[in-house]
């Protein structure tokens, strides 16, 4: 996974390098990422937003090269929005998960991008799917993904229960982001959350002072 | 280039038939890593159907950590030693005996973090008859620290070096190519990366002894269970005033979290 940016050609490769996470609870699913882009060394992107929306309930965690995740994204947003006027009604979350991961598998030797797909639907409530690097597809009631998500993986299994409350999870996926940026050099920024549920979705932004403190920092 | 690397080749004969075919095999011997080794494959000429462990010379992975409280401080290690997809050894001690209050943990190549621990355990009973006491885990950090750096090209081992001693009480030194640095507890090996965010979010600062073994459990636990290279059973050794206490956790015994 090289990028290389050089200064004077205008060829580069901006890549998220990245720490992105996503929690089911009962009535919804809570997601967040970080918000550096980089381009090697340089911070091309320092408040990107890697929370991309595919449908009004159903978002997507990008992380991988910039340019083939906007592009896939793009893609499965056209085909759901086709899929849910043919159907006349909300399309499901793993409907949407399942034209990621066709897309994902078919050029998997061309793209980079592991995908975190999560959103509410009324047949299954708030569910998580992933899509790594490759083009698999499973379900997951917590999924981390991303280069800092290695940090995170001991917290995240020791932290998570299952039948969460909506505040447990934002606290849980707030201190996971805040820990996996502060060890992960190309994770960084501020953390973007957001909560979704049948209501709606619920954004919110946490910057950089605000995050949670830990004891070693 | 080390005589005990040079690739031998012999033939061999294989099959029943009357018709004996001979077979060139070519086989190195083994070199086993604890964890953290960059090692480049060794590509074979032509294919062979040995087991891993006789041709493969792959890094393996390995969990360590240690703890300082106040009075002592807290060490623990994973057991698996493996060579490509084999675990050569599940029950290694990686927790190795420098002083009888001080302690070091191996990570790394095995060969390397084993010699470094008998040379440094040598030259520090030399050191504590010509003091006449204890030696201090600064010395024996510093030791290890002066072969770690002047033979950082040809090692790859790194050791957390920890123990007790009446002039600083409990402390934890990092050693890791060749640097020096004291620090309230440390990981390391592979699978150490999956566990920063908890060891992050979990360390407060003056833990009791008893929250500090359980915290060493905890983390090891973690780690050995998203880690495909640590595994087998958790080894402890608790370090104060009174002396050095080792204590093995089997699997069974180890915390379990949501998904087990």
């Amino acid at each position: 996974m090289l990028t290389l940016y050089n200064p004077i050609c205008s060829l580069y490769n901006p890549i998220y390098y990245t720490t992105i996470m996503a929690v089911e609870y009962d009535g919804g699913v809570v997601i967040g990422a970080d918000s550096r882009t980089t381009t090697g060394a340089y911070i091309a992107n320092r408040v990107t937003d890697k929370l991309t929306p595919i449908h009004d309930r159903i978002f997507c965690c990008r992380s991988g090269s910039a340019a083939d995740t906007q592009a896939i994204a793009d893609v499965v947003t056209y085909q759901l929005g086709f899929h849910s006027i043919e159907l006349d009604e909300a399309p499901l979350v793993q409907t949407a998960a399942n034209l990621f991961k066709a897309s994902c598998y078919r050029y998997r030797e061309e793209l980079m991008a592991g995908i975190i797909v999560a959103g509410w639907d009324k047949r299954r409530g708030g569910q998580v799917y992933t899509v790594p690097v490759g083009g698999m597809l499973v379900r997951q009631p917590v999924s981390v993904g991303g280069s800092g998500s290695t940090y995170i993986y001991g917290y995240m299994d020791s932290n998570y229960k299952p039948n969460m409350t909506k505040d447990q999870c934002l606290r849980l996926v707030s201190g996971a982001l805040s820990l996996a940026m502060e060890r992960d050099g190309s994770s960084g920024g501020v953390v973007r959350l957001a909560a979704i549920s049948e209501t709606g979705v619920d954004r919110q932004v946490i910057l950089g002072n605000q995050l949670p403190k830990w004891s070693t920092a | 280039m080390d005589i005990s690397k040079r690739p031998q080749t012999f033939e061999r004969q294989k099959g029943f038939s009357n018709t004996v075919r001979t077979e060139q095999v070519s086989t190195r011997p083994a070199t086993y890593y604890l964890s953290g080794a960059k090692i480049k494959r060794f590509k074979m000429l032509e294919e062979s159907s040995e087991p891993g462990w006789l041709s493969e010379e792959v890094k393996t992975g390995t969990t360590i950590i240690a703890i300082e409280f106040d009075g002592g401080v807290v060490l623990g290690s994973d057991s698996r030693v493996s060579a490509g997809e084999t675990v050569v050894n599940r029950v290694m001690n990686k927790l190795s005996l420098l002083h009888d209050k001080i302690y070091c943990a191996l990570s790394g190549s095995a060969a390397d973090a084993q010699t470094i621990a008998e040379m440094v355990n040598y030259q520090l009973d030399v050191h504590s008859i010509e003091v006449g006491e204890d030696p201090q885990v600064r010395s024996a950090a510093t030791l290890v620290k002066n072969i770690s750096y002047k033979y950082k090209e040809e090692l790859s081992a790194h050791l957390i070096v920890a123990g007790w001693d009446k002039r600083g009480g409990g402390q934890v030194y990092v050693t890791l190519n060749g640097l020096l640095s004291r620090q309230p507890f440390a990981v390391g090996g592979s699978g150490s990366a999956y566990v920063y965010g908890f060891v992050d979010a979990e360390y407060r600062k003056a833990m009791s002894k008893e929250d500090c073994q359980q915290f060493v459990v905890n983390t090891l636990s973690l780690a050995m269970s998203r880690d495909g290279s640590s595994g087998g059973v958790a080894y402890l050794v608790t370090i104060d005033e009174k002396g050095a206490e080792e204590k093995c956790i089997l699997g069974n015994e180890l915390p379990t979290f949501y998904d087990q």
